[in-house]
């Protein structure tokens, strides 16, 4: 077992990637083939976690777990340096579910013009992208995993999108790439000033950056800048939020999934992993800034939603809310913060994955994204995946008992009272715009629910039969809804995993 | 013997061969005119020998070895000319060509 | 049996998933898991409660514990179980309650849309309710807290076909929502002033006077929030009469067990934290003062007999909040207990009679005291209940409370608070005999009206409004003043014992109840078109638009917001925010064109072009020399010839 913890997680993240090879080379006209080695290989790098998860140890997740640190480009002191430590491991584990459940989903259904070949493949190379990002521990090997996403991504987007995919592809390569620039110059300014304690040499290392001074803290805070510039258009925060809405509305299903359950999170989890870690006197300094950003990320992606008529938009500006609330966690620089933030990037993973599914599934259907064209009545036409959407709906406003709950309660809590040397004040100002954001989100998603699902069938879909929720579909979501309701009644799933490493972390602001 | 003369007769030859390559419009001439170009070094070859009196006698040996060049490029020459004619019907050098631009 | 009451709030919760996967398989379709279950439940509540009827009743209060999960350096959020005569008598009030309903629904929902839904959505709801009731903590309790308000969401909107349905059930959430705010930042504020969720020990901390005064008054006002909004509280009382768009047996549930009893149930367990600040008592007792009269007022001119019931509940729920408001927990309770009865048999009542008359307005009632004797004996005992006429269960409550405001007016801290909820509750007790009255008469005296052909209601139906006939009878009695063991030692909360009673007081609280009664049967005795009240005038006007308050709401609140600051805050987002980032786009796209066109193309390219042209020009002349012909080739090798000769012998 020993070779198992120092190959499983390359094996994790590149197995992907060596089945999206034997996928390009299989035949085009045999597309079983592709669909079952898509499914092997996305399905083998999900037990290849599920194993680390039941390996991890757990009394020691604060440290660095499965390590592998290998001597890669010499020249300039780049190494081969993946592990993971408990804020990891949930979203390891996550992405490669969700990769797997997206295949699942896939097997049936591929939005035009089909050709499954590209589109298994490019989903499993974006697999080895995402799941590299949370494991990485140098910064070039860390960038190479972030820049490796956007590619797949974008041919997804601009081939089996819809309507206004080839903009909506551009702006979303574009824009993340101008935040990549920014986030670049931070590393290789942090590269140029920093010591490697063992070689004497510069160091691309997270661990060993850490605990650098760097020279001073103008200089921390200019590359805090960068860093914030690249991490927060991922997020995306206010007001780097104006690609989402556009590349979720628009890419193909598994798409908007992957993108929302896992690509946004690499945002966040950036700023847990490198920017607090490394320049904590600038996150210090920036930490309100951020909290308001977050706040009104919270106030807006609700209004903004409560505006919409398009029902992907509508779920992708709810997307901007919740990670307000990731955001505002972070902020506060504390322990139940952080904890919060890591939950509230799974639980926003699951429940609105689930939601881009349904929203999805639903345009399949009706071949209309406009809520006020496919409802009312909804819940008459296909009861089951209106009861589905419901539950996801109501999972989403943060009801307690399902996931979205604790993310939001806890990230308000930890406002309540943020590190020492933040303005309690003004973080208790941002909790209570941020409750506020919760009525509104109650609001925005129940008047979905009644435009959409209430009411009766209008009279230009009777008669017709529309298939409610398929095999396939059940198969894909079983594993979302069950987690969304594991998750919030035993939130220690994620918290138990989460707190050893988080509060190592915090210690740096106490 | 003086050497002037069998100089002069290969010049003459030489003469009346270049006239010929550049003047003639008949193929099968401008390759007899090259032929008279030959012998006009085979001339002058044999007599440069016999003047300097060498003694192994390399000029006349080259002159043998022109003669037989002399002979396999006229049998080419005389192919390729008829397998021109037998496509273009003529053998007019203005006519063919082949490697223009 | 105390050891395993959290059974009592998983049995339902389990009953919602078991009747979700297997209810439609079952001959009766659903209702008999929830039944089982909830019936379990209510042995063992019994069971329960009957620890706590006694002296030592106190000696049993149990509260335990275990870690649930780590939020922080550390910290542990636990869950568990806070047993004491409170949580006992809640119990008893919730699965009593909840019971009757269900096998009331069997009869009430036949052959309704999603019926097994219905009874799995009862079960949920109830078991929400009794998590809230059995929570340790605060955080627990707002689990339960939020259940209640999207159960309510889900049965509210039961007949979701109807607009208004839906629109009721969005009204409900979002108002407790709305409500739930200030609670949870009250749990915070708490939290921070005693680093506790657990109830026992916030109760510590507050009695050794840990906490500062600031802290307690901003928590308990907060926290005072919650309750208004889920108690139906001015100003957050607008969704309970909306919530009558449910199922009648629904509306029972909510309006006399779950839901609505939550808001007073948190200010009874957290009263150590109110009582430690006499601003927010008394911002309590006053809120209770002025909604239970504004409530009877409405409530007098309501023609939809569900909308007087639900008017009333919120009157009545004031009475509780105002009770708590003097400090007399105690009373506060036990009309809750009492009131759970007669207000769960108020409401089966009218729904048996919504259900003979298929119609919801009084105006399409009237002589349905021959047609359906049973519901007729019932809706009167509960009537009489209800008005606080003795012996019936709502007299001793009511009494209770209005002689403890009395005497918080004579002793209390704010004199003037107490004999504020003693007057205001005086005359909301006239208005109230005289608003049921009202309803009563109209429903089953006189001649009916409507068109339907009403009928007795089968005994399933019948068989509740007979329990809770009785119950509302004799429920009082356990809290007549000066008994031993009576209802106050249940709760066991150490407050005085119950003096012996004001006699006084007893006779003009009895003489405005009957008062209010004989004006109302005078009044209506005889069906007229156009109501009596509408003397009053413009009056009349503002009752029967019920002080204008949801237009109000509509016109400064959620229009506002729904339709034009989030379609400007979207304007901003697709104009200026998106705006800026396809003007850089734009901009860059621009300055590329003209840097393409005016740099690239003409200097940049024109360079290399340049060069182009010019070989291919030279090429263009040059190319003349190879004409192809051989003879020219060969002139020219000997003019080279020629020339290299003369070179050579000239320079050579």
């Amino acid at each position: 077992m020993q070779n198992f913890d120092l190959w499983s997680l390359s094996l994790v993240v590149f197995l992907p990637t060596v089945f999206a090879i034997l996928i390009a080379v299989t035949p085009k006209a045999q597309e079983g083939a592709v669909r079952f080695l898509a499914l092997i290989g996305s399905g083998a790098a999900m037990v290849i976690s599920l194993i680390v998860l039941a390996r991890f140890q757990f009394d020691h997740s604060r440290s660095m777990q499965f390590i592998v640190d290998k001597t890669w480009i010499k020249t300039i002191g780049a190494r081969f340096h993946m592990s993971l430590d408990g804020i990891s491991l949930p979203l390891l584990v996550m992405t490669t579910v969700i990769v797997f459940l997206c295949v699942v989903y896939s097997q049936r259904i591929i939005p035009p013009p089909g050709k499954p070949k590209g589109f298994f493949a490019l989903i499993l190379l974006l697999s080895t992208g995402m799941s590299g990002t949370f494991v990485a521990l140098d910064l070039v090997l860390f960038f190479i995993f972030w820049e490796l996403v956007l590619v797949p991504m974008y041919f997804l987007i601009a081939i089996w999108g819809s309507e206004r995919k080839e903009y909506s592809a551009i702006k979303f390569f574009l824009y993340t790439l101008t935040g990549s620039v920014f986030m670049l110059l931070g590393f290789l300014a942090l590269y140029f000033r920093s010591v490697d304690p063992v070689t004497g040499g510069h160091t691309f290392d997270m661990a060993r950056l850490a605990g650098q001074h760097f020279g001073g803290l103008p200089f921390q805070n200019l590359v805090f800048l960068g860093l914030f510039l690249g991490f927060a258009i991922k997020v995306p925060m206010w007001p780097f939020h104006t690609w989402l809405p556009d590349a979720h509305g628009n890419a193909p299903t598994v798409g908007s999934v992957l993108l929302a359950s896992i690509m946004l999170k690499m945002g966040t989890y950036a700023f847990i992993r490198i920017a607090l870690p490394i320049l904590p006197q600038a996150a210090k300094i920036w930490a309100p800034y951020i909290g308001g950003l977050a706040t009104i990320a919270i106030l807006w992606g609700a209004l903004c939603s409560l505006a919409q008529k398009d029902i992907k938009r509508l779920i992708a500006f709810s997307s901007v809310g919740h990670m307000g609330f990731v955001m505002l966690g972070i902020s506060t620089l504390t322990a139940t913060g952080i904890n919060a933030a890591v939950f509230g990037m799974v639980a926003h993973g699951v429940i609105t994955g689930m939601l881009f599914f349904l929203a999805g599934s639903i345009y399949d259907r009706y071949h209309t994204r406009q809520i006020d064209e496919i409802g009312p009545g909804m819940m008459q036409a296909l009861p089951y995946m209106g009861g589905i959407l419901a539950f996801s709906a109501i999972a989403s406003l943060g009801l307690p008992g399902l996931a979205g709950f604790w993310g939001e309660v806890l990230a308000l809590l930890s406002a309540f009272k943020p590190a020492a040397g933040l303005s309690t004040s003004l973080f208790r100002t941002y909790m209570v715009l941020g409750a506020v954001g919760t009525i509104l989100t109650a609001g925005y998603f129940l008047w979905l629910l009644q435009r959409l699902n209430l009411g009766r069938v209008p009279e230009r879909w009777e008669g017709k039969n529309f298939a409610d929720v398929r095999p396939v579909e059940y198969l894909a979501w079983a594993p979302l809804m069950i987690s969304i309701v594991a998750l919030g009644v035993y939130p220690g799933a994620v918290t138990n995993l989460t707190d050893g490493a988080v509060s190592a972390l915090t210690k740096l602001f106490t | 013997m003086n050497l002037a003369w069998p100089l002069t007769l290969g010049a003459l030859l030489f003469s009346i061969g270049v006239y010929g390559v550049l003047a003639r419009r008949n193929a099968v001439l401008v390759l007899m005119s090259i032929e008279l170009m030959l012998n006009a070094v085979n001339v002058n070859l044999v007599a440069f020998s016999t003047w300097i009196r060498e003694t192994i006698a390399i000029g006349q040996i080259f002159a043998l070895f022109v003669i037989t060049i002399a002979a396999a490029e006229v049998g080419i020459g005389l192919a390729i000319v008829l397998l021109i004619f037998r496509n273009r019907e003529t053998i007019n050098i203005d006519e063919i060509d082949l490697l223009k631009w | 049996m105390t050891e395993h009451a959290y059974l009592i709030p998983i049995l339902p919760l389990a009953a919602f998933f078991l009747i979700i996967a297997f209810g439609k398989r079952l001959p009766l379709k659903g209702p008999e898991i929830g039944i089982v279950a909830v019936s379990i439940s209510f042995i063992m509540s019994v069971g329960i409660i009957a620890k706590f009827v006694g002296a030592h009743g106190a000696e049993h209060a149990r509260e335990i514990s275990t870690r649930w999960f780590p939020f922080g350096s550390g910290a542990h959020l636990q869950i568990g179980m806070k047993i004491d005569g409170l949580t006992a008598v809640m119990f008893i009030v919730v699965t009593t309650v909840s019971l009757l309903v269900q096998i009331y629904s069997i009869g009430y929902m036949k052959g309704e849309v999603r019926y097994t839904w219905f009874f799995a959505a009862l079960s949920l709801f109830t078991g929400s309710m009794l998590t809230l009731v059995i929570a340790n903590n605060l955080l627990m309790m707002l689990i339960g807290w939020e259940l209640v308000g999207i159960c309510s969401y889900l049965l509210i909107g039961h007949y979701w076909e109807e607009k208004a349905n839906s629109n009721a059930a969005i009204k409900a959430f979002i108002t407790t929502k709305t409500g739930d705010v200030p609670f949870l930042i009250g749990i915070f504020v708490l939290f921070a002033g005693t680093h506790t969720f657990n109830i026992n020990a916030i109760y510590h901390k507050v009695a050794v006077g840990d906490v500062s005064h600031a802290t307690l008054t901003a928590a308990a006002i907060l926290l005072f929030g919650g309750a208004i909004g889920k108690s139906g509280q001015f100003p957050l009382h607008v969704w309970l009469p909306d919530a009558m768009a449910g199922p009648t047996p629904v509306s029972a549930l909510i309006h006399a067990a779950t839901m609505v009893t939550a808001g007073v149930f948190l200010v009874a367990r957290l009263f150590p934290v109110f009582a430690a600040s006499p601003e927010a008592l008394n911002e309590v007792a006053l809120i209770g003062a002025f909604t239970m009269l504004f409530a009877a007022l409405i409530a007098m001119v309501q023609d939809d007999i569900k909308r007087v019931l639900a008017y009333s509940t919120v009157s009545q729920l004031a009475y509780m909040m105002a009770a708590l408001g003097v400090g007399a927990r105690e009373a506060a309770v036990f009309h809750l207990f009492t009131h759970a009865f007669f207000k769960a048999l108020l409401f089966l009542g009218a729904g048996s009679v919504i259900h003979a008359a298929h119609s919801n307005s009084m105006r399409d009632m009237g002589g349905l005291r021959k047609l359906m004797p049973t519901t007729y004996a019932t809706f009167l005992i509960a009537t009489l209940a209800l008005s606080g006429i003795p012996p019936f269960a709502g007299f001793w409550s009511k009494d209770e409370i209005l002689t403890e405001a009395f005497r918080a007016g004579q002793h209390g801290p704010t004199h003037i608070v107490g004999y504020i909820v003693y007057v205001f509750g005086a005359i909301t007790a006239f208005l109230t005999a005289f608003y049921m009255m009202r309803a009563f008469q109209m429903t089953f005296m006189g001649k009916y009206r409507g068109e339907a052909h009403p009928h007795e209601s089968p005994r399933v139906m019948t068989g509740p409004l007979v329990i809770l006939g009785a119950l509302s009878v004799v429920a009082g009695f356990v809290g007549i003043p000066g008994l031993k063991s009576g209802f106050g030692s249940w709760l066991a909360l150490g407050e005085h014992e119950v003096e012996s009673a004001n006699y006084l007081l007893i006779v003009v609280s009895v003489l405005l109840a009957g008062g209010g009664l004989v004006l109302g049967s005078r009044v209506y005795r005889t069906y007229a078109e156009v109501d009596p009240l509408e003397r009053l005038g413009w009056f009349h006007k503002v009752l029967v638009n019920k002080f204008y308050i949801d237009e109000f709401y509509m016109a400064a609140i959620v229009r506002p917001i729904r339709d034009r600051v989030s379609r400007a805050t979207l304007w901003i987002n697709q104009n200026v925010l998106d705006g800026a980032v396809n003007g850089a786009a734009a901009v860059a796209k621009i300055s590329g064109d003209g840097l393409y066109d005016q740099l690239d193309q003409k200097v940049v390219d024109g360079a290399i072009n340049g060069i182009g042209i010019t070989a291919r020009a030279t090429g263009g002349v040059l190319k003349y020399l190879q004409s192809g012909d051989v003879q020219k080739y060969a002139a020219y090798l000997f003019a080279g010839i020629v020339i290299l000769a003369v070179l050579f012998t000239r320079f050579a």
